[in-house]
């Protein structure tokens, strides 16, 4: 089960003293994955240049890619993204858009605090308030006004 | 297995080789302490069993700083939470980081025994040096396994600094006990005598019993 999740969340879950690369290399041992997806993905967020990089010296952004890295390295059939373009540029979010995106062709669980772009891309939505469940319905049925009523 | 336990040493050893945080810390800890020594005791040099017990207890608080740094990128940094969303078995992440503190303690023997032969030994280091190099590679194995046992445990502390050293100190006493005992014949003034063989047993007895101890808790150790 494990193998077949990908988990984004707010920390890249990458080693702030290794590169973009040796972070990944390990990555791939532990899952058993071959180093070439691991160019691969490299090269597809455009961070093939930085991987040499100790992580604390790149942006924020691009630790961010290479968390989506991390994150589909195993190439995982559920996806669980909390705010998984967060410190993505437009030019990045184009870059990740095939591997963690709707075209991604894998059943992805998005948690996010921009409610257009969330509905923009959901099939379904299911709204929480205090822990409870208050909208969940196919993300046709929602509109962005019933989401932003959430905070209030 | 292996696969996970070759790619999770292979990443602490990086980690060293990058931050240089841990073992030179402890060599340079265990210097310091042999100079301490010298000063404190009044003494150019020592032998015998003053001599095995100054090096060993130097080894130990020497090793108490790599106890304590051996989770802490795993917990900071977000390596436990990566490490378990992999397929891959808990015990290897044991075996792994007690590989890398035997490592660890290897290399700052390296440094500590011609440091404790120059700064305090009276005999020649070398007659006794193949023994020695035995019973250190039996204390290691025993500091290894109860030191990332009790650093898993102090980690998911908020004291962890004094939970490691609170937890392994005592733990550690019969490794020391035996290691001091075993290596007084190897450090007399007149040259190496023949070490009675108990020590080496306890010591080798004391690594299984805690290895098979280690195997069997750590799964517990780590929330999912």
């Amino acid at each position: 089960m494990r193998g077949r999740v990908g988990l984004l969340g707010h920390e890249p879950l990458l080693y702030r003293d290794l590169t973009g690369r040796e972070n990944l290399d390990y990555q791939a041992r532990l899952f058993g994955v071959d180093g070439a997806r691991v160019e691969e993905l490299l090269e597809r967020t455009g961070m093939a240049r930085r991987a040499d990089e100790p992580l604390r010296t790149l942006s924020r952004g691009m630790v961010q890619r290479l968390a989506v890295c991390r994150t589909v390295l195993h190439d995982p059939a559920l996806l669980l993204l909390d705010e998984p373009l967060a410190n993505l540029d437009p030019a990045a979010v184009e870059a990740v858009e095939p591997l963690i995106g709707r075209g991604a062709g894998r059943t992805r669980v998005v948690t996010s605090h921009d409610p257009g772009a969330g509905l923009r891309e959901a099939d379904l939505v299911l709204g929480l308030r205090g822990g409870r469940a208050v909208i969940a319905a196919g993300a046709q049925e929602v509109t962005e006004a019933d989401v932003r009523a959430l905070y209030r | 297995m292996r696969r996970t336990v070759a790619a999770l040493l292979r990443k602490d050893v990086l980690l060293e080789l990058r931050t240089k945080e841990t073992v030179p810390a402890m060599a340079l800890f265990a210097v310091t302490t042999f100079v301490v020594f010298h000063f404190g005791l009044n003494r150019g040099s020592v032998s015998g069993d003053l001599a095995a017990g100054v090096f060993w207890v130097t080894l130990l608080f020497a090793a108490m700083l790599g106890i304590n740094r051996l989770f802490v990128a795993e917990r900071e940094q977000g390596g436990f939470d990566a490490f378990l969303l992999a397929p891959a078995d808990r015990t290897a992440l044991l075996v792994a980081k007690t590989a890398a503190l035997f490592a660890f303690l290897s290399v700052l023997e390296l440094v500590a025994v011609p440091a404790f032969a120059l700064l305090l030994l009276q005999p020649s280091v070398w007659p006794a040096l193949p023994a020695l190099v035995g019973v250190l590679a039996l204390a290691n194995a025993g500091v290894a396994v109860v030191g990332t046992l009790a650093s898993a445990l102090a980690i998911q502390t908020r004291a962890r600094d004094l939970i490691a050293p609170l937890l392994a100190l005592p733990l550690l006493i019969p490794v020391v006990l035996a290691a001091a005992k075993a290596s007084t014949p190897l450090l007399l003034a007149a040259g190496p005598g023949t070490i009675a063989a108990r020590w080496p047993l306890i010591l080798g007895l004391y690594d299984l019993v805690f290895a098979l101890t280690a195997y069997a808790v750590f799964d517990f150790l780590l929330e999912d």
